[in-house]
């Protein structure tokens, strides 16, 4: 993985005592909240409902066990002893003091992280696939492109203050894992035909209020122009985008109102104007940082593992848990595996201290010291031996990390929600754990087989509800807490956007009415196997909506 | 005299920790909307809007608001859902935030 040189170092060192002072001023009262709140959303701090919320960047979702125990170690000394880990892929942190935060940033920042441009109107942490370098479908590692994104992006002085913020995920296969077409530029790396790696290119994605499907701008980029096009594509916004009203001025809007076809020539313009100049990026620069993504040292293994298959003969559960949450890797003997943070009644993404520190052990121990975290809020040992996956699964059991639903209902994702955010409309986690509670027989789960829920608090989608083949979106409706469903959403690469149902539910109603969908599904699937966003697809949502709306179906 | 709708009070957080609070008498930020000064009228309104913007003026807390609250027996209870868990913590966390502190001691 990427590891900092002295520029980075020094950098991020730069900006901890830069920050340190900034607080202190605003302390003394130097500075006004007027003036600090920039300042501090470009360093990730935000104010919460009980407290400040710290975001802290973990790029791309990588990090290494040293990285994770100093998670683990923060959220001990500085918080109360556990992270929320987000469809971002960082991890946020609910309760400290405005006075910690420097000091957390200095702990950050000795081993190679930081918080910066976790908020504001600027370029966000660049996400990509969990899976990444480990997935035996990728065409390439995606991280690299990422990490060159990462440098350029950073305090990158054209677009610190965009109309509005920007997010981009990178993905190295076909099957998109990082709801890559719901960002604000998505890029798939492919080869062409002549077999030269380049990438894909989609601008305009985004859920919020607007949700919108990212458009196919270039099929084809050659690797060294991303970061021209990039610039293009961002320089396009700068100028065209809207700045008269936060709600329109994401590039999605752009697209939607200019048309892609307009706004294709004025990047394709721009990024003629500027390829071939500084930001061309020549093949040494990017062996160099590809160098920092290189293989691990993988050994030559069997195929097959009797370990892992005496294991699997002897012990049910622990046949379950690597059935659902082991996945297939490219190299021979070795699995990926997903610790589902997702424990049931449990809160999705929370953590705690302990549990950090057991993942951070066990990405040590036998994934070639590295983790990612997902954007479903679950972190991931992408190396693991198959004989070494009866010890893994022991230490998570102990841990209460085992969890065998990845994928499944329970495997939901959950914004913090009402709980703790000042933007939400209605809690979200309440919501998650009721019906993690209610679906937790692991036979029905598998019963009912691959479904994504996601639940968001307020419009702004944080929990990715418009992806959701079962959306819930957590609104306010006249001081009562109420919840809408949208169905057939999907952040996979056949991305769609989840349809609004009808009218929403009350909180003790959404559980029964996620039961009717799912027993509505159940009831008309094809075969074991069709999922339910497929029997969705199929059918449209007219069945569901009897289901759920009988006495106005009859009317 | 010209009575407000609902009674109201002043919340903020504090800025040193983040830390919700109300602003109850004297000038004083509390941490409990039960301990807050409220608002009947539109001239004590006015009266504890000049007192909340001095907290934010003198950083003691940040971006005051004000909020409409119910009396129920003698005192401030926050009207909305949002203002309640505000005032208590997090509902799945209730060994957190102020619904966890112990009552002190007489």
């Amino acid at each position: 993985m990427y590891r900092y040189d002295q520029f980075d170092r020094d950098f991020v060192d730069a900006r901890v005592a830069q920050f340190r002072d900034q607080v202190e001023r605003r302390v003394s009262g130097e500075l006004s909240e007027d003036n600090f709140k920039p300042i501090r959303l470009q360093n990730g701090v935000y104010l919460q409902l009980h407290a400040y919320m710290l975001r802290v960047a973990v790029p791309y979702g990588t990090l290494n066990s040293a990285q994770m125990r100093m998670l683990a170690h923060i959220a001990r000394k500085y918080d109360r002893g556990y992270g929320h880990f987000t469809t971002r892929q960082n991890i946020q942190y609910n309760w400290p003091t405005l006075s910690d935060i420097p000091d957390i940033l200095e702990d950050l920042a000795s081993v190679e992280m930081h918080a910066i441009q976790t908020s504001g109107n600027c370029i966000r942490n660049v996400t990509a696939d969990h899976f990444a370098g480990a997935a035996g479908d990728e065409v390439a590692d995606p991280r690299p492109y990422a990490e060159i994104l990462r440098q350029w992006s950073t305090v990158h002085p054209e677009f610190l203050f965009l109309p509005r913020k920007f997010k981009i995920a990178v993905v190295g296969s076909d099957k998109d894992r990082a709801a890559m077409q719901f960002h604000d530029i998505g890029l798939q790396v492919r080869r062409n035909d002549e077999g030269q790696l380049g990438l894909r290119v989609f601008v305009g994605g985004g859920m919020g209020r607007t949700p919108m499907i990212a458009k196919l701008v270039r099929d084809f980029l050659p690797e060294a122009d991303v970061l021209a096009y990039c610039e293009a594509i961002l320089r396009v916004y700068n100028t065209y985008g809207r700045r008269d009203n936060k709600y329109k001025a994401r590039i999605k809007i752009l697209v939607h109102e200019t048309g892609i076809d307009v706004l294709r020539k004025d990047i394709e313009a721009e990024f003629e104007r500027i390829r071939g100049g500084v930001l061309d990026l020549p093949q040494a620069d990017r062996d160099d940082i590809a160098a920092y993504f290189a293989e691990p040292d993988f050994e030559q293994l069997p195929a097959q593992s009797e370990t892992f298959e005496t294991a699997i003969a002897g012990d049910k559960s622990f046949a379950r848990w690597a059935a659902q949450n082991v996945h297939a890797h490219k190299r021979d003997g070795y699995g990926i595996v997903t610790i589902a943070i997702k424990g049931t009644g449990e809160a999705p993404g929370d953590a705690t201290d302990a549990q950090m520190e057991v993942m951070a052990d066990l990405g040590e121990r036998y994934s070639f010291d590295e983790l990612r975290v997902s954007h479903e809020q679950n972190v991931v040992l992408p190396h693991v031996k198959l004989d070494d996956l009866p010890a893994v699964y022991a230490a998570l059991l102990e841990a209460e990390l085992a969890a065998s639903n990845a994928g499944l209902i329970t495997d939901m994702i959950a914004c913090p929600g009402l709980d703790y955010c000042a933007l939400a409309t209605a809690r979200s986690i309440p919501v998650a754990q009721e019906l993690s509670q209610r679906f937790a027989d692991l036979d029905r789960q598998k019963e009912i087989g691959e479904l994504k829920l996601k639940i968001s608090g307020c419009i702004n989608a944080c929990g990715h509800h418009h992806a959701g083949n079962i959306g819930i979106l957590g609104l306010d409706r006249r001081g009562v807490e109420n919840y809408q469903i949208t169905l057939g959403g999907s952040g996979d690469e056949t991305a769609a956007v989840g349809e609004i149902v009808g009218p929403g539910f009350g909180a003790e109603e959404i559980g029964d009415a996620v039961e009717t969908l799912v027993a509505t599904y159940l009831g008309l699937r094809l075969t074991d196997d069709e999922t339910f966003l497929q029997a969705y697809r199929r059918v449209g949502a007219a069945p569901f909506k009897a289901a759920l709306y009988p006495a106005k179906e009859a009317a | 005299m010209s009575n407000l709708k609902a009674p109201v009070i002043f919340t903020a957080n504090r800025l040193l920790d983040g830390e919700a609070v109300w602003l109850g008498a004297n000038g004083r930020w509390v941490e409990s909307p039960a301990s807050a000064v409220v608002s009947h009228t539109a001239e004590e309104l006015e009266a504890t809007r000049i007192a909340a913007a001095r907290g934010d003026r003198e950083n003691h807390v940040v971006e005051p608001y004000e909020m409409p609250v119910t009396i129920e027996a003698g005192a401030a209870v926050p009207a909305s859902y949002r203002e309640r868990i505000r005032a208590a913590g997090p509902t799945i966390r209730l060994d957190l935030g102020k619904q966890a502190q112990q009552p002190l001691a007489a």
